[in-house]
Parts: C-alpha cells; sequence; structure tokens
C-alpha cells in the first residue's frame, strides 16, 4: 500500500471515530459538546480558507463575508421566508461564489497585496451594508422563531448530537473535496500558482482562472459554514457572522494549525477552539477579552518560533524522535 | 511556412526601444540561436514570443497563428514553451510536481502526467532528483528542470532563455547533450545565449541582435565572421584592428 493510501485509510478511520463519539454517549448536551461542535465547524472554516489562502497562496482576509452571507441566506429563509433553512443555505452559497468571483475578477489580475487589502475592504463595506439594511434586521440582526426540532429546520433544542453530526457533516465535505483536489489537476495548478505564478503561466496554467474557481469554491464552503453558525446560535446579526474577528478566526487557524497543509485547520482548530472557549468561560471575571489576549499570544509566539504552525512542531519533532532512535 | 515567423517586431518601454523591427525566422526541427551582447534585447524580443510582453508593433506568427498579445498560458497551449533565464522552480514542490504541473496542460489524469513527468525528468538525466524538492537543486539541475517542465508540456517549439549562463563547464557538455537529443528527438528549439561557445556548435542558424535590432543572421560560420558582428561584441576598434591585420574575426 502506497504512504498516501494508507493516510486517507487513517483520515477515514478518524471520520468514523468521530461519527461514533455520540453512540458512546460522549456528545450531549454539556458545553464539552458545544465545543466539539465548534471544533468541528471551525475546522471546515479554516479548510475552506485554506484552499484559497494556503493551497493558492492568496490570502483573504474576506471571508467572514462569504460566511455572513451563507449565516443570512439560511437565517432569511426561516425568518422572513418561513421556509426551512435548506434553500437560503444553498443560495446564500451560490451568492457566495458570485461575491468571490467579482472581488477577484478585478484584484487577480494584479500582482503583490491588492487582493489581501481589497478582501479587507469588503468585510467593512459588507458590515456597514449589513447594519443599514431593515430588510435584514439591520444592526439588531434576526431572531429565529421557535421550531419544532427536525433535521428539515435543522434545529435541536435538547442536544446537540445533531449539531455534532451537522458540523461533521460540514467538515468532511470540506476536508473530503480538499483531499481529492490535492491530487488532482486543479490541486497542482493551486499550488504551481502559489509557489510562482509566472512560472504557472508558462506551463499553461490560466492563473487568473485558477484562482478565481479556487475563490468561488472556498467562499461557498465558507458560506455553508455560515449557515450552519445561524443555525446552531439561533440568531444572526452584522457584528457577530461579518466583522473582521470573524475573517480572522478563518485565517489565524489555518496559520496555526499550518498553512497550505491538509492536517493544519484541523489541528489549529482542535487547540484554538479549546483554548479560547474554555479561556471565555472560566477567565471572563478577568475582563472582557482575556481570551483575545491569549489567543493573540498563542499567535505571536507561534510566528515567531514556528512559522510552519502545530504541523511544522509535529514534524520537527517525529524528525527529532527518529534520530533519538539512530535512524537516519 | 517556418514554424514561427517574427516580423518587424518594435518593444518600447517608454521611449525606449529594446526591440526595433526585428525579423527571423524559425524552420522547424532546427535548432536556432539568438545571441547578442548584454543588453542587446535578447530577453526582451523573448519575452514578446512568449506572452510575456505584447509588442508595441509587428507581428509574432507560430504554427500559421498570430500569437503576438496572447497571454502567456494561452501560447503554451498553443505548443510553445519557454524556460526562464533566472530559473524558477516551484520550490516547494518535488522535482516530479514541478514536471507534472507542466504535463497536465494536455492531460488531466494524474497517472498519465506521473507517467509523461517521469519521462521528461529521465531524458533531462534527473530521474534520481524526482523526490527532491525543488528549491533544494543546484544550480546546474535547477536549470534542466527549468527544461524537463517545458518539454512536458509537449511544446513544438522550445523557448531556452541563457540555458548555459552560470553552468561549470561540466555542466554546459550536459546541457548541449540535453539539447541536442531534444533536436533528434523532433522538437524545434530557439536559444537565447550569450556565450558564444555554448551556442556555436549546436545551432543550425543564428540571429545576432545588438541594441536591439538585428545585424546578422546566417549560418554560425558565416555569422561569427561577419564584421559587424565582431564589432558588436569586441567593439568597433579592435575588430578594425584584428581586419588590418588579416587575422580574421575567428571566434
Amino acid at each position: 500500500m502506497t504512504k498516501r493510501a494508507r493516510s486517507d485509510l487513517a483520515w477515514l478511520a478518524f471520520a468514523a471515530a468521530l461519527a461514533f463519539l455520540p453512540a458512546i454517549g460522549l456528545v450531549g448536551p454539556g458545553f464539552g459538546s458545544h465545543v466539539l461542535v465548534q471544533i468541528l465547524l471551525t475546522a471546515a472554516m479554516a479548510q475552506a480558507w485554506n484552499l484559497v489562502g494556503g493551497y493558492a497562496g492568496q490570502v483573504s482576509y474576506g471571508h467572514s463575508v462569504f460566511f455572513g452571507i451563507g449565516a443570512y441566506g439560511a437565517a432569511l429563509a426561516v425568518c422572513e421566508l418561513e421556509s426551512t433553512p435548506w434553500p437560503g443555505a444553498l443560495a446564500g452559497a451560490a451568492l457566495a461564489a458570485v461575491v468571490a468571483v467579482l472581488i477577484g475578477l478585478p484584484t487577480f489580475k494584479l500582482k503583490g497585496h491588492y487582493f489581501a487589502i481589497a478582501t479587507f475592504a469588503l468585510v467593512e463595506v459588507a458590515n456597514r451594508l449589513f447594519m443599514m439594511w431593515d430588510a435584514v434586521g439591520g444592526a439588531l440582526g434576526l431572531d429565529y422563531p421557535i421550531l419544532k426540532d427536525s433535521l428539515a429546520n435543522f434545529t435541536w433544542s435538547k442536544s446537540k448530537v445533531g449539531y455534532y453530526y451537522g458540523a461533521l457533516a460540514i467538515a468532511l465535505l470540506v476536508f473530503g473535496l480538499v483531499r481529492r483536489l490535492e491530487r488532482a489537476r486543479f490541486g497542482f495548478y493551486l499550488r504551481a500558482v502559489r509557489e510562482g505564478q509566472d512560472t504557472a503561466e508558462s506551463l499553461g496554467v490560466d492563473s487568473s482562472r485558477v484562482k478565481l474557481a479556487a475563490m468561488a469554491l472556498s467562499a461557498a464552503l465558507s458560506a455553508l459554514c455560515g449557515s450552519f453558525f445561524a443555525q446552531y446560535n439561533y440568531r444572526v446579526d452584522p457584528g457577530m457572522v461579518m466583522s473582521l474577528d470573524m475573517s480572522m478566526r478563518f485565517v489565524l487557524v489555518a496559520i496555526l494549525g499550518g498553512i497550505g497543509s491538509f492536517a493544519g485547520p484541523l489541528l489549529g482548530a482542535a487547540v484554538l477552539v479549546p483554548l479560547q472557549e474554555y479561556s471565555r468561560a472560566y477567565l471572563a471575571k478577568l475582563g472582557p477579552g482575556v481570551d483575545l489576549v491569549i489567543f493573540g499570544l498563542v499567535i505571536v509566539l507561534m510566528m515567531e518560533f514556528q512559522p510552519k504552525g502545530i504541523l511544522g512542531i509535529l514534524e520537527s519533532a517525529r524528525a527529532a524522535l527518529r534520530r533519538g532512535r539512530g535512524e537516519r | 511556412m517556418s514554424l514561427l515567423e517574427v516580423r518587424g517586431v518594435t518593444m518600447k518601454f517608454g521611449e525606449l526601444a529594446a526591440n526595433r523591427d526585428v525579423s527571423f525566422d524559425v524552420e522547424a526541427g532546427t535548432i536556432a540561436g539568438l545571441i547578442g551582447p548584454n543588453g542587446a534585447g535578447k530577453t526582451t524580443l523573448f519575452n514578446c514570443v512568449a506572452g510575456y510582453y505584447r509588442p508595441s508593433a509587428g507581428s509574432i506568427r507560430f504554427d500559421g497563428r498570430e500569437i503576438a498579445g496572447l497571454p502567456p498560458h494561452a501560447v503554451a497551449r498553443l505548443g510553445l514553451a519557454r524556460t526562464f533565464q533566472i530559473v524558477r522552480p516551484l520550490k516547494e514542490m518535488s522535482c516530479l510536481e514541478n514536471v507534472m504541473v507542466g504535463a497536465f496542460l494536455r492531460t488531466a489524469s494524474p497517472k498519465e502526467a506521473r507517467e509523461v513527468a517521469e519521462r521528461c525528468l529521465a531524458s533531462c538525466f534527473l530521474a534520481d532528483f524526482a523526490g527532491r524538492i525543488a528549491g533544494g537543486l543546484t544550480i546546474g539541475n535547477k536549470k534542466r528542470l527549468e527544461i524537463a517542465r517545458a518539454l512536458a508540456t509537449g511544446p513544438k517549439l522550445l523557448l531556452l532563455d541563457e540555458a548555459m549562463a552560470g553552468l561549470t563547464s561540466t555542466e554546459v557538455r550536459e546541457m548541449v547533450e540535453v539539447v541536442r537529443s531534444l533536436r533528434s528527438g523532433g522538437l524545434t528549439v530557439l536559444m537565447v545565449e550569450h556565450i558564444m561557445e555554448a551556442i556555436i556548435p549546436i545551432a543550425d542558424r543564428i540571429v545576432v541582435l545588438h541594441h536591439g535590432e538585428k545585424i546578422a543572421a546566417g549560418v554560425p560560420a558565416a555569422v561569427v565572421r561577419d564584421p559587424a558582428v565582431v564589432a558588436a561584441y569586441l567593439g568597433g576598434k579592435y575588430a578594425k584592428k584584428l581586419g588590418e591585420a588579416g587575422a580574421g574575426g575567428r571566434p
């Protein structure tokens, strides 16, 4: 069996183990289950971002906008149209892809940091727009009505198991897709564009198109995560979804875990989310924003000592172990 | 009809004309050399052909199609592949992956791309380096990686931009061998060089640029004796002295 196939099997086994957690009573109504759901959702978000920010090397600070479009899509379907959230989630994903292409079209033609700057501006524009837009609830946002627990309503009031499986499904979708793309032509093209756009072009790679496709896919997946987020919180407002804070969540988790790697987003989420959730829960009495201070500190230390993220730490630990055992 | 027909190409950067009214042909199945002293406009002309610059005037026809102004990826798709003078490996990818990116131009199947890439690596003496990260290769290997990658795109015409520059004499010999084997495989090659010794033995025809203009063209033996070429390389005064001494312009 090749190394790659072995690693595929290991990931599948890991996914199966995650699917069994509720069956053995590890997922219920408690805070631990909330953290698990957040880890899965955040890993999916970071992996969606990783597609364009990591593999294609185009750092976007605008993913909270796509996330927000997805969140509002689901929320509007439920609160205003009185339907299930599903059509709203799909429409949100499609709209997010369109917005991503509209941002990418003018900025991807330019080299350098124009794309990053444009995405930064996008967040501010979208935030203000949604704040003032009464049809989507303005600054107050949208509050969900009380609905019956069901998959159609994507609502479970008594236990987190439904949400857990929902987050797991999204994570599997995003990670599975990236896994497939990694070894396909598109995955090679993404990395080629990151490593050298002129080189990629010389080999027949239409770099703008590759970046646009990555961006559209990444945005649509981020929007699905956003729909889940609205369902999970049972409300949405501009500050909680379309903000630089939320954008940084996409970026930092991927960077902390290991940018441009498959396992990185999951590692980043598995470390950062518990750190954030528990510090928020237990250190809140020290004042607001303590969790963010810790968050920032971890990032600074990581950038200083291991820019390749947690994955980099694991790799060097493994190399050290091997040396210790006297292999190569 | 020649495979590549360059007609009256002028490339201006502001008021500076890096190329002025340059015309030449490259016949299918030959090795053509584009030479000239530093700053003669070789790389600029090369970038016009490969789609990196849109010429200010003139026409470039490849395989019967006008390609002036097409983006590089479209030019590559038509069968015109280039290497870079300053090597540009996809640093964090392995040599095999570098070459596979090229191979993916003609197939979407990773398995086929891998096979093509392995063949191209072997033909550039890089088979042993397939799994190595490209950023860590020596300069000689990086130069040959450039060629392997371009070859993998299945080109009709290969543009080599100073493939010999900066190589040790052993590496130059290896490179000459690679280029010769390409021609015997039926590929057409256009090489930009400023090292005369590297190109004279292998080129079928040579075009000489000086100050952005074509000053000579023809078979290598004739071109190197051309007084205008000698003057361009060695300076007018020295060329005149050579002529007076009757020593000829032997390179």
